[in-house]
């Protein structure tokens, strides 16, 4: 069921239009990205019909809502995990886990009762009361309580905004073990550029109530003329393989297609493993020959690829190809101007910092 | 002496008891519709019910006369449909005091359900949760201690009550004498020892209504929404 979700929605709020249409594909995770008050939350409310609207939506192939259908929301077959967890408080753990599970027939249930607790690490808190959870413990019982429907589709606002960050961390591990475990759909609300380039597969980037930019994550991150205003966090997201660790150094050399990049490394990154990686805009800069005698270790032939004056005045995006890898690079108009950097000119990409993502 | 100090007070008790049974039904969906509505009859709808709590009992109760009468619209009615007519009669009685305790009913049931995050019922209905199944069992569970206090607060109102009793109700043994009546009899005839069993007795009944309510409602629970 390799589908698409399409949808078409318009509403009207005072001050504020929400006009989006999109096709998604009907598999992996979409992010909805966006600043706070552009409309990304509301989507996902139409989608699951909490929030009424004009318009259609369908789900691989189901239609939800057109002008002739509209299913209300208990009609749906999908899940909602929202911002703050709405652990109904006078149920403990395991009816609260059950509340959705025995509302579906017994046919359509997909995950069964026991996998879906063991995945999230929930079977120690089945009697607790949710009051007395954790905030992340919470947010995995919601989780959990939503996938017990055996949703077609899973939508979640925020799920990790309202945690500190020690448990973000916690629960991001079992976000991208669902990511990868689960066929159905994701729709991930975030403004967070870290959650969305550990998770996502594709990017839907949402501007005052419309869909300014969408499709795969890197080919999507990676464009230089970004009308979305990442501002500090433009960067590229990459796949690597670690090749070599150099316990000596602590540092990891990990190859993609196009060049090798040594990383400062802990002892979870195995040889072999694939992490991904981000190298952000301003962690990027250019000479035209190779410097060696200098601090930054990352030296990288690459390519010009294409410059677009930047938002920022007196900044330019750099897109640049080593191999079939594209990253950015944030320089000041005069350097570019300095350099004479021009489309296909050979260069040497200097890279002050590598992160990994997961 | 026992025997007429046991009928009104059984009466009482199946006045209150009916009273509110009936008005926990009447009252819920009442409730609940001021409290999720945005609809221009919410204040007037609103009003209409709180005005027991104003109006003297014995205003009502001079309404309630005539509408229930043979000349009025409701009184017309029953005699149609072959009830007979309600003033005077302990089914009369029951209307009048649920129109006269409708706030005590209505007023806890609605705050009750306006502390119901409204989060919680979205959440019931993306777990596949139809509207009334969310009601029974989300709204009701979490709105539990606004159910008690509406119960206990109706209850205790009409075994309280005087003005429309008597102008409603008169004061006919076995149908509608109820201890109020029946100790305000006892104090005119200067009977003041059966006056005193009763009214201590009423004193005592409604304590240990009061503190057994405080005690099942307990401290009030946080409920952790965030």
């Amino acid at each position: 069921m390799t589908g698409r979700i399409d949808l078409d929605f318009r509403c009207e709020f005072p001050g504020f239009r929400l006009d989006a249409h999109l096709s998604v594909p009907g598999s992996g995770l979409t992010a909805l990205f966006g600043h706070s008050g552009c409309g990304k939350t509301t989507l996902l409310r139409c989608i699951a019909g909490l929030q009424p609207c004009t318009g259609s939506l369908s789900v691989n192939g189901e239609v939800w809502q057109d002008s002739k259908v509209n299913l209300p929301v208990h009609q749906r077959p999908l899940a909602y995990v929202f911002q703050d967890t709405t652990l109904f408080p006078h149920l403990s753990v395991k009816r609260n886990l059950e509340f959705g599970y025995r509302r579906i027939p017994e046919s359509d249930r997909a995950l069964s009762f026991d996998d879906v607790v063991a995945w999230l690490g929930l079977a120690r808190l089945l009697t607790r009361m949710p009051a007395g959870l954790s905030g992340g413990e919470r947010q995995r019982v919601a989780i959990a309580r939503a996938l017990l429907t055996s949703p077609q589709l899973l939508l979640m606002d925020e799920p990790l905004s309202a945690l500190d960050q020690r448990s973000k961390q916690e629960i991001l591990p079992y976000l991208e073990n669902l990511r990868d475990r689960l066929a159905m759909p994701i729709l991930y609300v975030s403004h967070s550029v870290s959650e969305v380039a550990r998770l996502a597969d594709h990017i839907v980037i949402m501007d005052q109530g419309q869909v300014v930019d969408e499709g795969p994550l890197q080919a999507t991150l990676a464009r230089p003329d970004q009308r979305f205003g990442l501002e500090e966090d433009a960067g590229v997201i990459l796949t690597a393989r670690i090749s070599e660790r150099d316990d000596t150094w602590h540092l990891a050399r990990a190859e993609f297609d196009g060049g090798e990049l040594w990383l400062r490394t802990d002892d979870r990154m195995a040889v072999g493993s694939r992490p991904r990686l981000q190298v952000l805009a301003r962690d990027v800069s250019i000479a035209l020959t190779r410097q060696p005698d200098q601090s930054i270790q990352n030296l990288l032939p690459a390519t010009v690829d294409d410059i677009v004056t930047d938002i920022a005045p007196g900044t330019s995006m750099v897109r640049l190809m080593a191999g079939s890898t594209p990253f950015l690079a944030r320089l000041t108009s005069r350097s570019v101007h300095t350099l004479g950097l021009t489309p296909g000119q050979p260069v040497w990409m200097q890279i002050k910092s590598v992160a990994i993502v997961d | 002496m026992i025997e007429t100090y046991w009928e009104p007070a059984w009466l009482t008790l199946k006045l209150a008891g009916l009273t509110t049974l009936l008005l926990l039904i009447v009252g819920t969906p009442i409730a609940w519709w001021l409290a999720r509505t945005n609809h221009w009859l919410r204040q007037p709808i609103a009003a209409v019910v709180a005005l027991p709590l104003v109006l003297p009992p014995t205003v009502l109760g001079f309404y309630l006369l005539l509408v229930m009468g043979p000349e009025g619209v409701v009184g017309q009615l029953t005699e149609k449909l072959g009830i007979g007519l309600l003033p005077f009669t302990f089914e009369g009685l029951v209307v009048a005091s649920m129109l006269y305790s409708l706030p005590f009913t209505v007023q806890p049931l609605q705050n009750a359900f306006e502390s119901v995050h409204a989060g919680f019922l979205e959440a019931a209905a993306t777990l596949r949760a139809s509207p009334l199944d969310r009601f029974f069992t989300v709204v009701v569970p979490m709105a539990r201690n606004g159910f008690l206090t509406a119960g206990v607060l109706t209850f205790a109102h009409t075994i309280g009550e005087f003005g429309v009793v008597l102008m409603i109700g008169g004061n006919i043994p076995g149908e509608t004498k109820v201890l109020s009546v029946a100790i305000y009899d006892h104090v005119e005839a200067l009977e003041y020892t059966q006056a005193h069993w009763m009214a201590a007795s009423m004193v005592a009944f409604s304590f240990v209504v009061l503190v057994s309510l405080y005690a099942l409602k307990g401290r009030p629970r946080v409920e952790m929404v965030r």
